[in-house]
Order: structure tokens, then C-alpha cells, then sequence
């Protein structure tokens, strides 16, 4: 496929993808698509399958049916070394930063860079450094331990190790889950201006209404494994959607009913 | 309750757990000849299976050596055979005791903390991370751990022997009052090759048992803490019973020689 028709195809396009894991029915059909330079957040409860779709769209969880294209070539069973060429498209900063404990910060930035992408150690530390500059940590933290670190660093130095191999599409889960509103909203900015300066395709994942608005230029939402709403965020407060009116108030009584036990 | 179908499910699930567990051996050692290999991450893990191992390997092979002597000259003076002491400790050593023994202890100390180090990154999602890194979580994290082991094992019961004949003569001249250059001579005149080497490959089988172990069920826990707790403690009992296991299957093969 040529370059010029890749650009017209979206990055990234799910269609009827479903997952079970023994009785539950995790996705139901979902139909997703991302465009280039798009940030999309979806949105939903815990348990409505929004990390089982990224880990889908990664090969971490295999799908029971549905295609999974990403510029336009189907991504679903590959394996070797073809699925790693696929893989060095992707950066994520997981919810818990995911940092390994064992290497010091400099080296998990530079992990994907040395084990990935056979950069030189010394040439991938000068580049984990620029990347941690980047998020706003300086030189110093770079021989650290990810355990002598606050959580709102670990989340930054996550976003470095993310950004670190310049990828094409970036995927966030739950960026501003377990910190406090001043770090949730700096983490939050840091995720904007990467977003925009890199000119990366991004898919965030969360519950954190502010960060939604903040990350994203489009909005969807998950329920019982299919996406009940998709659109622009500055859309999402006339959405019509009684589902996601509920969702974005935070209210308790509404169409979606928690499976509460008294 | 149907006894019959709940039998049935248990061999059910016997079976598929075995699959799993094949299908993980396969893909680990078919990486141990695809590069790259992770030299550093061998060595390291040679120093803390084999290295950091040894003083607790070599007490207790000390001791083991120590009441074996004890043991067998009481038994042996019933038929006034006490003099024989030197070569059967030298024996029950090499062949059986020092590897199974080591093989416990090892399986004890280092497949619980691959289960709990490899749990505790599945559970924190570190394995996922390494796949959004191109990288191969079984070749980074499993296949060094399983080289390691086999490399390591044999090493450190080759010390572990040493220690345990030490334990022996220790005892036999200080309290048994046996003549310690008559000891020393009765036990190299009496050990053969074959001895020593079969003691070393089943090592090496243990080895490759412990890591496998600990990896596997660190690599499928489940949930948190309690899960990474439930992964650590299935580690060492399943890698004991397979220890033990292999030990009769391979007695048997060299007896068979």
C-alpha cells in the first residue's frame, strides 16, 4: 500500500471486535475507529473492557472475532518479528507506571531503545535524559531507583519511557489515577503537549472527566462491552446520551446500574 | 456429587495444565538458540541461583555429610562393617544427597523469588510493558532464568559433595576416631566417574526444574498480593515434587546403564 493511500486510511480501526473471558463477556462488538494526529479518550466504567481493547489493539489479549487494522494492515495473529516492527509503533504509559524496579530511571526510558532497537547503552542514556528533560525531570533522577520516586514522577518518567522511541501512536491508561489534582493536571498538560508536539495518534483511557476534556479532541463510551457514544469532546455535554449524561455528573441514579450488594 | 465427573474434571484439568506448561517449556527453550541472548542477564542470574546459594547449600550439605557418617557407623558397626563408612558417605552423596538435597534448598530459596519477582511483575503489568517494548517477555525474563539454572546447579553441587564428604570426615576423625589420611583414601579410591557425573546431570535437571517452575508460576499469577503469595508457594511445592520425581526417574535410568 502506498504512503498516500495509507494517510487517507484511519491509524487505527477496530471492527466487531469481541472478547470473553470464560462466562463474561468483556467486548461486544466493538467498532472504533482512530484517525492520524487524533487523541481519543474513551471513556466507561471499571470492568467495561476499555484496557482489554488497547491490550487487544497491542496482541497482549488475543480477540475472539473482528479485525484490528492499523494503517490499513490487519495486526490480529502476528507474530516475530513482524509483530515486534508492529510493536515499535506503539508507546504506553500504564496506569500503575509499570517501571521496572530492577533498572534505575535512565535505563527504563532507554529500555525500548537498547532491547528493542539496539541502541548503543551510552547513546540511549544521553536520549532517556532528553526524554526525562522532557517531562520535566532533570539529569538528576536518572540513576534513581522507580521505588525512590513519587508517583507523580513515576507517571512522568512512564510518559518519558513512552516517548522515548519517537512512536507513532501512544496509548494512556488511567494517566492521572492515584495522584492529587495539582499532579493529575500537570500529567494531564504534559499529556496535551506531547500529544500535539509530537503529532502522535493517541487513545487514553479513563475515568477522570477533567483529564478527558483536557487530552482529547474526541470522546467515546464504553458500556457492556460496545460503544454507546462516540464524538467531538466539546460535544460531550450535549451528547443526548442518558448513559453518558450519567457518567460525565457522576450520578448514582441513571440507566447504568452498578452491581451493588446490600 | 457425581464422583465419576468429578474426577473427570480434575484429570480434565490435569491435562490442560500440563499442555500450558509444555507449551511454555517449548517457546522458553526454542529461545535459548534464537538471538539475542541476554549474556548479562544469565550471568547475573548465575550468581544469584548458584552463588548466593551456596552458603545455604553448603551448611546444610555439612550437616547432611555430618549425620549420614553418624548414621551409617551405627548402622554398619551392628555387622561390624564400620570401616566401610568412607565409601558409603562418598556414595550417598554424590549420587543422591548432595543433588537432592541442593535441589530442595535451591527450589526453596530461588523458585520462590522467581515466582514472587515474576508474579509481582505480572501483577504491576511490568510483563505487559516489556511487550509494548519489543521485547519478548519469555526470552528477557525466562529463558536466562532456565540457562542460568542449568549452568548454575551442577556447579554448586559439585561444592555442595565436597562439603558433604568434608561433613563426614569431620565427624568420622573427631569423634569416630577413623584415621583421616585412611578416610581420605577410602573415599577417592572408591568414587567413580560415573558417580560424580550422574549426580551432576540430574543437578542440571533439577536446575532446569526450579526455574521452570518459578517462572511458570510466576509468569500466570493472578490478582495481587495474594495471588503473587499463591504463585510463590505452588513454585516450590510443584518444583519439590518434580525434583523428587525426576530424581527416581533418573536413578533409575543410571541404574539401568
Amino acid at each position: 500500500m502506498s504512503e498516500e493511500a495509507k494517510t487517507k486510511l484511519p491509524k487505527i480501526a477496530l471492527k466487531g471486535v469481541k472478547k470473553r473471558f470464560g462466562p463474561k463477556v468483556v467486548l461486544d462488538g466493538i467498532d472504533l475507529s482512530v484517525g492520524r494526529g487524533e487523541s481519543l479518550v474513551i471513556i466507561g466504567g471499571s470492568g467495561s473492557g476499555k484496557s482489554v481493547t488497547i491490550k487487544c489493539v497491542l496482541g497482549i489479549v488475543r480477540p475472539d472475532s473482528g479485525s484490528i487494522t492499523v494503517d490499513g494492515e490487519e495486526v490480529s495473529g502476528l507474530r516475530g518479528s513482524k509483530r515486534d516492527a508492529y510493536l515499535r509503533k506503539f508507546g504506553m504509559l500504564f496506569q500503575g507506571g509499570a517501571l521496572f524496579d530492577s533498572l534505575p530511571v535512565w535505563e527504563n526510558v532507554a529500555f525500548g531503545l537498547i532491547q528493542g532497537r539496539g541502541v548503543a547503552r551510552k547513546q540511549a542514556r544521553d536520549i532517556a535524559i532528553e526524554k526525562l528533560a522532557k517531562v520535566g525531570l532533570g539529569s538528576e533522577v536518572a540513576n534513581l531507583s522507580p521505588a525512590e520516586l513519587s508517583g507523580g514522577m513515576q507517571k512522568r518518567v512512564g510518559l518519558a519511557r513512552a516517548i522515548a522511541a519517537d512512536p507513532e501512536i501512544i496509548f494512556f491508561d488511567e494517566p492521572t489515577t492515584g495522584l492529587d489534582p495539582i499532579m493529575a493536571d500537570i500529567i494531564n498538560d504534559l499529556i496535551a503537549s506531547t500529544v500535539h508536539n509530537l503529532g502522535v495518534t493517541a487513545i487514553s483511557i479513563t475515568h477522570d472527566m477533567a483529564s478527558a476534556r483536557k487530552i482529547s479532541n474526541r470522546i467515546a463510551m464504553l458500556y457492556h462491552g460496545k460503544i454507546i457514544w462516540d464524538g467531538a469532546t466539546k460535544d460531550i455535554d450535549n451528547s443526548g446520551n442518558p448513559y453518558v449524561e450519567q457518567f460525565i455528573h457522576g450520578r448514582a441514579q441513571g440507566p447504568i446500574k452498578m452491581e451493588v450488594r446490600r | 456429587m457425581n464422583i465419576f465427573a468429578t474426577v473427570g474434571r480434575v484429570f480434565l484439568a490435569f491435562l490442560a495444565l500440563t499442555g500450558r506448561v509444555a507449551v511454555f517449556t517449548a517457546d522458553a527453550v526454542s529461545h535459548t538458540v534464537r538471538p539475542p541472548i541476554f549474556w548479562m542477564t544469565i550471568l547475573k542470574q548465575m550468581l544469584r541461583i548458584g552463588y548466593f546459594s551456596l552458603p545455604v547449600v553448603g551448611l546444610t550439605a555439612f550437616f547432611t555429610g555430618a549425620v549420614l557418617c553418624l548414621q551409617i557407623y551405627i548402622g554398619g558397626n551392628r555387622y561390624g562393617a564400620e570401616a566401610f563408612v568412607p565409601q558409603i558417605v562418598v556414595l550417598g552423596i554424590t549420587r543422591e544427597l548432595g543433588p537432592v538435597i541442593a535441589g530442595l534448598m535451591v527450589a526453596g530459596r530461588v523458585a520462590a523469588a522467581i515466582a514472587a519477582e515474576i508474579g509481582t511483575m505480572r501483577v504491576t503489568e511490568q510483563i505487559d510493558a516489556l511487550t509494548t517494548l519489543s521485547t519478548n517477555p519469555v526470552k528477557y525474563l525466562v529463558t536466562p532464568r532456565l540457562i542460568a539454572a542449568v549452568i548454575s546447579m551442577p556447579i554448586l553441587v559439585a561444592v555442595a559433595d565436597s562439603i558433604g564428604v568434608f561433613g563426614g570426615y569431620i565427624v568420622a576423625t573427631n569423634t569416630l576416631n577413623f584415621n583421616g589420611s585412611v578416610y581420605l583414601r577410602n573415599t577417592a579410591n572408591f568414587i567413580t566417574q560415573d558417580d560424580v557425573v550422574s549426580g551432576l546431570v540430574k543437578s542440571a535437571v533439577f536446575g532446569f526444574i526450579i526455574a521452570l517452575m518459578g517462572c511458570y508460576n510466576g509468569f500466570n499469577s493472578k490478582g495481587g498480593a495474594q495471588g503473587v503469595g499463591a504463585a510463590t508457594t505452588n513454585a516450590v511445592v510443584s518444583a519439590s515434587i518434580l525434583i523428587l520425581g525426576a530424581n527416581y526417574i533418573l536413578t533409575s535410568v543410571f541404574f539401568a546403564k
